[in-house]
């Protein structure tokens, strides 16, 4: 078996696993016997190939089954498991915060307790249940050859002011439609929260016509090639890595405050294999695991990643920067609640000025 | 004799725990109780306090949630606060659990299975505990009256959490109210230590003087005792006053007793010398005669001073017990019988019909009143008669004879001791009133003497009588 080869099931299709999909990535393991750790995750398989290949290489006799999925299939598929109606994930792996603090809050969480985890910050761990892994801000990128770099915004006021100007946005600004995105709800409900520009920015994208996108990755190509002048909150990590390739897709964090999402896991109470689970948690913030978090993935730690991160950045340091990490909490579950969500989308789409479909 | 020592340990007195032990056996028996109700009702207070801590979070919560229900369209709004979340994550590890309920008792939003209180107020909250998804929860319940158009009722915020910070908070107050329990505990031992050391000091000091004691000092001991210990020591002075008393009787018991038998026993062996160098018959007959005499005079007082010493122990040894004086005047009288002369005179018995008791020590009584008779009979003039008699509380035992008896001048001092530079004929007199008088004082009565009407004398003992059992 060659290192590293990663062997898309599409035989798996056949096999007698429901959870099997095209999506779903087979890790064999180098020595036998093996065991098998599932990986139920939201995050491209591209993005954490490196933590797997190192996690396997440390720990050869695993077989690592990653199976990748948008936020809410992944959700739907993680609240069945949790009632028993199916196999559950060993790791439960999402980005989409809020949901994955109402599965632990329902009950569906085992407790790991692993020293390696301890030394997360306060905001990363809930109930030692919960934990978040990685450490990534919401970022706003711009393409260098419409936005020259003195008039990049530095943060949301500097937006502002940029979206004032006539026509020269029209059309050209692109962010999540935070009705179909997970993500975009979270930053977007917490953006309304925690600062008053909110409400002007999305008027000010809504003069301008901003275009909605689904995914993150659907921003960061338009804004790399021209076709889109800019983006709002898209997710940090993926815009540094497309930047490294991309020389016209620049990334700006703003500096009056920066929302830090952290990708959180938790280890499902039926889960199989918890052993496997529990070691692959700690490993991704043990020394080899933030090392590549922070230099290869572009994930970085919420351990030490603020430092890798800025220096990415090539920005200033985070001295003067306000850093607002997500906490992992209730407090996220408000924007889950049905009612919210219809009056939150509600309000959003009057500010946007774009009816009701 | 080699055997000796290993019964010794038998004579000791019997081993129990000693006061010290007994004391702080009870004091940390005590301090057990103290500790456990302590940290019974800390245990009690820390669950109190932190249900009330966390309660008011809980009632904060569903007081934020309430305030924003609205009404629009004829459609009750909820639109939830997350600062009534951020108040619920103070308490860092617990769950939350939420539903709010509308005018018609449909569950707007939230877990809609989330138990609700079992008796529901009109407005206001109610605190309650809970089951729910698998864990006990604690829930308020907080009910907000509206009235819109075309809409009024209550509506009901019910908030909900897990009871990890709780408990884990009822737990830091417990520990901490465990350790001041624990320290005060140590405390109250080690002071406890030192009180009954302080007191039971006098104790030692008694023990002290005890031991350091010359053994042949038997004065009473003059040391300060605390009241407790008084009779104790009393107890022990009145042993050695006995002890002392015992002693010295013995001692001058063997002193009168050499005394006593010294001198018939240096004049029969000057007859017997003299019979040695005797050739008359009619002579020796008479050296014989007085031999004899002299010899009959010894063994009596022998026999008195025997028994002197035999009452002078029984008063302190022997047990009481009922008796019936008439009894002991006709065992007296068959004892004076049984050792006197074939021709001697014999007292006559006067007893009454009914019983006349005493407590006492028969053997006493019987040795006093014969020595009585022995003395009336040969001192005395006859006719000697026994009589017995009970009235006025006390019974009577007396000796009548029709001699002069005691001179008065001398009865006063008659039965304390018999005196040495008396006659020899007169000193068993005496011995046997100082028996009689030893026996009366020891039960608790007196020797008493008196003229008899008809030119009599009279010597009897008057004992405290016992009523005659039914």
């Amino acid at each position: 078996m060659i290192r590293g080869l990663v062997v898309p099931v599409l035989l798996a299709l056949l096999a007698t696993s429901p959870a099997a999909r095209a999506d779903d990535y087979d890790f064999p393991a180098k020595i036998s016997p093996a065991r098998t750790l599932t990986i139920g995750s939201t995050t491209d398989i591209g993005i954490i190939r490196p933590v797997i290949a190192a996690y396997q290489k440390a720990n050869p006799a695993v077989a690592i089954r990653y199976r990748e999925l948008t936020t809410r299939v992944l959700f739907a598929e993680a609240q069945a498991a949790c009632a028993g109606d199916k196999p559950a994930d060993d790791v439960v792996l999402s980005s989409a915060m809020d949901l994955q603090v109402k599965l632990v809050n329902d009950g569906c969480a085992a407790t790991v307790d692993r020293p390696g985890l301890n030394a997360l910050p306060d905001y990363a761990r809930w109930r030692s249940q919960l934990f978040g892994l990685t450490y990534e801000p919401s970022v706003i990128v711009y393409n260098r050859r419409a936005i020259a770099s003195w008039e990049a915004p530095v943060d949301h006021f500097a937006l502002l002011d940029l979206l004032r100007q006539p026509e020269r946005f029209r059309g050209r600004i692109g962010t999540y439609d935070i009705e179909s995105s997970g993500l975009g709800y979270l930053f977007a409900t917490l953006d309304d929260q925690r600062s008053s520009t909110w409400g002007r920015l999305i008027e000010g994208m809504g003069r301008n016509d901003v275009q909605l996108y689904c995914c993150t990755s659907e921003i960061l190509d338009r804004v790399a090639d021209g076709r889109l002048t800019l983006g709002y909150n898209v997710l940090g990590s993926y815009a540094l890595a497309q930047a490294r390739e991309k020389p016209d897709l620049a990334v700006a964090v703003p500096s009056d405050y920066t929302l830090v999402l952290t990708r959180a896991a938790y280890v499902p109470r039926q889960a199989q294999n918890r052993t496997d689970a529990a070691d692959f948690l700690e490993f991704t913030q043990a020394t080899e695991g933030r090392r590549i978090l922070n230099d290869e993935a572009l994930l970085f730690s919420p351990i030490d990643g603020a430092e890798h991160l800025f220096r990415e950045l090539g920005a200033s340091g985070g001295q003067n920067r306000t850093i607002r990490p997500i906490a992992l909490g209730p407090a996220l579950m408000v924007g889950l609640d049905q009612m919210k969500r219809r009056l939150f989308l509600k309000q959003w789409r009057d500010s946007l000025g774009i009816g009701e479909d | 004799m080699l055997d000796a020592p290993a019964a010794a340990p038998a004579l000791h007195a019997r081993r129990r725990p000693s006061i010290a032990l007994r004391l702080t056996l009870a004091v940390t028996l005590i301090l057990l109780l103290a500790a456990s109700a302590a940290l019974w009702s800390a245990w009690n207070y820390g669950i109190q306090a932190a249900n009330e801590a966390y309660d008011r979070l809980l009632t904060g919560a569903s007081l934020q949630i309430a305030e924003r229900v609205s009404v629009a369209d004829g459609e009750v709004l909820v639109d939830l606060p997350s600062s009534a979340f951020e108040l619920l994550s103070l308490a860092r590890n617990d769950r939350v659990f939420y539903r709010v309920i509308g005018t018609d008792g449909e569950t707007l939003t939230g877990y809609p299975d989330l138990p609700l209180p079992s008796d529901v107020g009109a407005a206001g909250q109610s605190a309650y505990e809970a089951t729910y998804s698998g864990e006990t929860v604690r829930a308020v319940m907080t009910t907000r009256p509206i009235a819109e158009r075309g809409m009024s009722g209550n509506v009901s915020v019910v908030v909900a959490h897990t009871v990890q910070a709780r408990i884990a908070l009822a737990r830091d107050i417990a520990t901490k109210a465990a350790i001041l329990v624990g320290a005060a505990a140590l405390a109250i031992v080690l002071l406890a230590w030192f009180a009954v050391r302080y007191a039971l000091a006098p104790l030692t000091r008694v023990e002290r003087a005890l031991l350091s004691r010359d053994p042949n000092d038997l004065s009473p001991f003059d040391i300060e005792t605390p009241r407790e210990i008084e009779t104790v020591v009393d107890a022990i002075n009145r042993f050695t006053r006995r002890l002392d008393r015992r002693v010295s009787a013995v001692q001058s018991f063997v002193a009168d007793a050499a005394h006593q038998l010294r001198t018939p026993i240096t004049a029969i062996r000057a007859q017997a010398q003299l019979a040695a160098g005797e050739e008359s018959p009619d002579r020796l007959r008479r050296i014989n005669r007085r031999i004899l005499d002299r010899s009959v005079a010894v063994s009596r007082l022998a026999d008195q001073l025997l028994s002197h010493a035999m009452v002078t122990h029984r008063t302190d040894a022997e047990p009481r017990e009922l008796v019936d004086l008439r009894r002991i005047a006709i065992e007296a009288e068959q004892e004076t019988r049984r050792f006197a002369d074939a021709d001697a005179e014999l007292p006559l018995l006067d007893l009454p019909e009914e019983p006349v008791i005493v407590a006492g020590d028969r053997f006493s009584l019987r040795e006093a009143v014969k020595n009585l008779a022995n003395n009336a009979l040969e001192h005395g003039k006859p006719p000697v008669a026994i009589r017995v008699t009970a009235g006025g509380g006390s019974a009577r035992i007396a000796v009548v004879d029709h001699g002069a008896g005691i001179p008065p001048v001398e009865r006063a001092s008659a039965g304390t001791r018999f005196r040495r530079n008396r006659a020899a004929s007169s000193r068993g007199a005496s011995l046997g009133l100082a028996i009689a008088h030893e026996v009366a004082v020891s039960h608790g009565g007196e020797l008493q003497f008196g003229d008899v009407g008809d030119g009599g004398f009279e010597v009897s003992l008057s004992l405290p009588l016992v009523e005659a059992l039914p």
